[in-house]
C-alpha cells in the first residue's frame, strides 16, 4: 500500500511525486494515447499545450486513473497504483474539469459536499481558511450565500477550485480551468492556483492543459507538447 | 363455480369494440388502423395459444412440464424488459434476465412453498403458472424501468458521477444517487397500485375470481397475496438490474465507463 499521507522527505532523491511510465490507451483501432512517460515533482508546473483533440484531456484523466489503462504504468511516490487505491489516490492527485460539475444549492453547501465522502471523513470544513481564500480573488464571505444556478462560468470555476483545495491534494490537474473565462476571472483564478502551490511547495504540483501560450508562459515551469496522443518536452 | 360459457360468436361480438378505435384513427387521421388491426389480431392468437398450452400444461401435470413453460416466460420477460431500453451495455440482456429470473421465481416459490401449503404439488400448473405470469409481468416492468432510469441518468448526469469520483468518492459514493433514483422510479407503479387497489382499480385476476363465482372475501385474499408477491418481486427484481449494471459500468479500479452505454 503506497503512503498517501506526505510525500517523501530525507537523503536520498525522492521519487517524484507522480510518473507515468509509458502510457497507452486505445478505443478499438484508435491510438488516444501511446508511449506518454512523464514525472511530476514537487514544485513543478507543468503546462500541457497540443491542438484540439490531440488528447490532452485524455491524459490528464489518465493521470488521475480516471480511465482504464490499455498499458504502461502509473506510480505515485514511486508506487503503482492498484484499484482500492484508487479513490485514496485521486485526494492526492486532483483533476479539475474544464467545466464544473457542482451539485444544487449554495457555495457552502456545494464546499461541504465531499467532506461525505468516506475519504475525506476525518477531515473538517474549515469556513475561515475558505474566507481567506475568496479574499485573494476579490469576493467576501456572502459569496458563500450564493446559488449554484446564480454563479457565473468564473465563479463556477473557482468553487471548484475551493473544493479541491480544501481537500489539499498534492498534485492539480487543470483542465484547461481558464477557456471560457474573461481576463479578470482569468487573473483570480491564476493567482488563487499559484498561492495554493506557494503555501507548500515541497509538496505541490500542478499540471495544466491550456491552449494560450501565454497563460502557459505565465504559470509553467515546463512545456510539454502533446500531439496526435504522443507527449513530448519542450514546446 | 357458476360462470357463463362463452361461444365464440360471444367473443366474436367484443370485437365489434375493436371498430371504435377504428374508427377513431379514421376520423382523427391518427394512421393507427394497420397497427390495430395487427394488435388485435396478436391479442387474439396469442391467448387462443396460450389457452391451447395451457390446457396441455395442466392435463400432462407434469414438474418438468411446468419449468419449462416458466423458464420460457422468464426468458421472454427478461429479453423484452432489455429491448425496451434505449441505451445498451455489453451484457445487458443477460442482467435483465438474471434480475427477473432470480427475483420472480424466488418470491414465487415462497408463495408456491409457503404461502400456499394447501396445494397438493408445488408446481400445480393452476397455482404455479398464473402466480408466475403476474410476478413476471410486474417485474419486467420495474426491471425495466429501473434499468432505464439507472442508464439515462448516468448519462445526464455525467458529469456529477466523474466528479465525485475525481473528488475521491469511491464508485458506489459515485453512482449512489442515480441508483437510489432509479430503484425509487421502478417501485413507483406498484407502489401506485398498492394505493389504489380496489378503489380506483379491480385486478385482473380478482375479476376472473369473481366472474368464475369464487366468494368476494376469497377472492380478496388470493389479491392481497398477488399484491405482496409482485411488490416484491419488483422490489428485488429492480435493485437487482440496478446493482448488475452498476458493476458493470463502474469497474474495480473505481472507474466509470459511460462509453459501454451505446444508444
Amino acid at each position: 500500500m503506497a503512503d498517501f499521507t506526505e510525500p517523501h522527505r530525507g537523503a536520498s532523491p525522492s521519487p517524484p511525486l507522480l510518473a507515468a511510465v509509458e502510457l497507452a490507451r486505445r478505443d478499438g483501432d484508435q491510438v488516444l494515447l501511446t508511449g506518454v512517460s512523464l514525472e511530476i515533482h514537487a514544485r513543478d508546473r507543468v503546462a500541457v499545450v497540443g491542438a484540439t483533440g490531440s488528447g490532452k484531456s485524455l491524459l490528464l484523466r489518465a493521470l488521475a486513473f480516471l480511465d482504464p489503462i490499455d498499458s504502461g504504468k502509473l506510480l505515485w511516490q514511486g508506487r503503482e497504483i492498484h484499484g482500492p487505491e484508487a479513490p485514496r489516490f485521486r485526494g492526492c492527485v486532483m483533476y479539475l474539469h474544464q467545466r464544473p460539475a457542482l451539485i444544487e444549492g449554495s457555495v457552502e453547501e456545494i464546499l461541504r459536499q465531499p467532506f461525505g465522502l468516506r475519504l475525506h471523513r476525518d477531515k473538517v470544513f474549515d469556513r475561515a481558511a475558505i474566507i481567506a481564500r475568496l479574499a485573494l480573488v476579490g469576493r467576501g464571505e456572502s459569496f458563500l450565500e450564493s446559488q449554484q444556478r446564480d454563479l457565473s462560468g468564473g465563479e463556477a470555476q473557482i468553487v471548484a477550485l475551493l473544493r479541491a483545495m480544501q481537500l489539499a491534494p498534492h498534485v492539480l490537474l487543470l483542465d484547461e480551468p481558464t477557456a471560457a473565462l474573461d481576463a479578470q476571472s482569468t487573473a483570480a483564478v491564476e493567482s488563487l492556483i499559484e498561492t495554493y502551490l506557494s503555501e507548500q511547495p515541497t509538496q505541490r504540483a500542478a499540471v495544466w492543459v491550456t491552449h494560450d501560450r501565454a497563460q502557459a508562459q505565465r504559470v509553467a515551469s515546463r512545456w510539454m507538447q502533446m500531439r496526435a496522443g504522443v507527449l513530448s518536452e519542450g514546446s | 363455480m357458476n360462470y357463463v360459457e362463452l361461444t365464440y360468436t360471444q367473443v366474436a361480438l367484443a370485437a365489434l369494440l375493436i371498430v371504435i378505435n377504428g374508427a377513431i384513427s379514421v376520423a382523427l387521421r391518427l394512421g393507427l388502423e394497420r397497427s390495430l388491426l395487427w394488435a388485435s389480431m396478436r391479442t387474439v392468437v396469442q391467448l387462443l395459444l396460450v389457452g391451447l398450452v395451457l390446457e396441455w400444461v395442466f392435463r400432462l401435470d407434469r414438474w418438468y412440464v411446468v419449468l419449462s413453460l416458466a423458464t420460457l416466460m422468464t426468458l421472454i420477460a427478461g429479453v423484452t424488459a432489455a429491448s425496451r431500453n434505449e441505451r445498451r451495455y455489453p451484457g445487458m440482456w443477460l442482467n435483465t434476465v438474471i434480475s427477473i429470473w432470480a427475483s420472480a421465481w424466488l418470491v414465487t416459490a415462497f408463495a408456491l412453498f409457503v404461502v400456499l401449503q394447501g396445494i397438493e404439488k408445488w408446481y400445480q400448473p393452476q397455482y404455479a403458472i398464473p402466480l408466475l405470469g403476474m410476478v413476471l409481468g410486474n417485474t419486467l416492468n420495474g426491471v425495466s424501468v429501473g434499468l432505464s432510469t439507472f442508464t439515462e441518468s448516468l448519462v445526464t448526469r455525467r458529469e456529477q458521477v466523474e466528479t465525485q469520483l475525481a473528488l475521491g468518492a469511491t464508485r458506489w459514493e459515485a453512482a449512489r444517487e442515480p441508483a437510489q433514483h432509479a430503484v425509487r422510479t421502478g417501485m413507483i407503479p406498484i407502489i401506485n397500485s398498492m394505493l389504489v387497489v380496489g378503489v380506483v382499480s379491480l385486478p385482473g385476476m380478482m375479476t376472473g375470481q369473481l366472474i368464475s363465482g369464487m366468494d368476494p372475501i376469497e377472492a380478496v385474499k388470493y389479491q392481497i397475496v398477488i399484491m405482496f408477491l409482485i411488490a416484491s418481486a419488483t422490489a428485488l427484481g429492480t435493485v437487482v438490474i440496478v446493482m448488475l449494471s452498476f458493476l458493470r459500468l463502474f469497474n474495480k479500479d473505481h472507474q466509470f465507463a459511460p462509453r459501454q452505454l451505446t444508444p
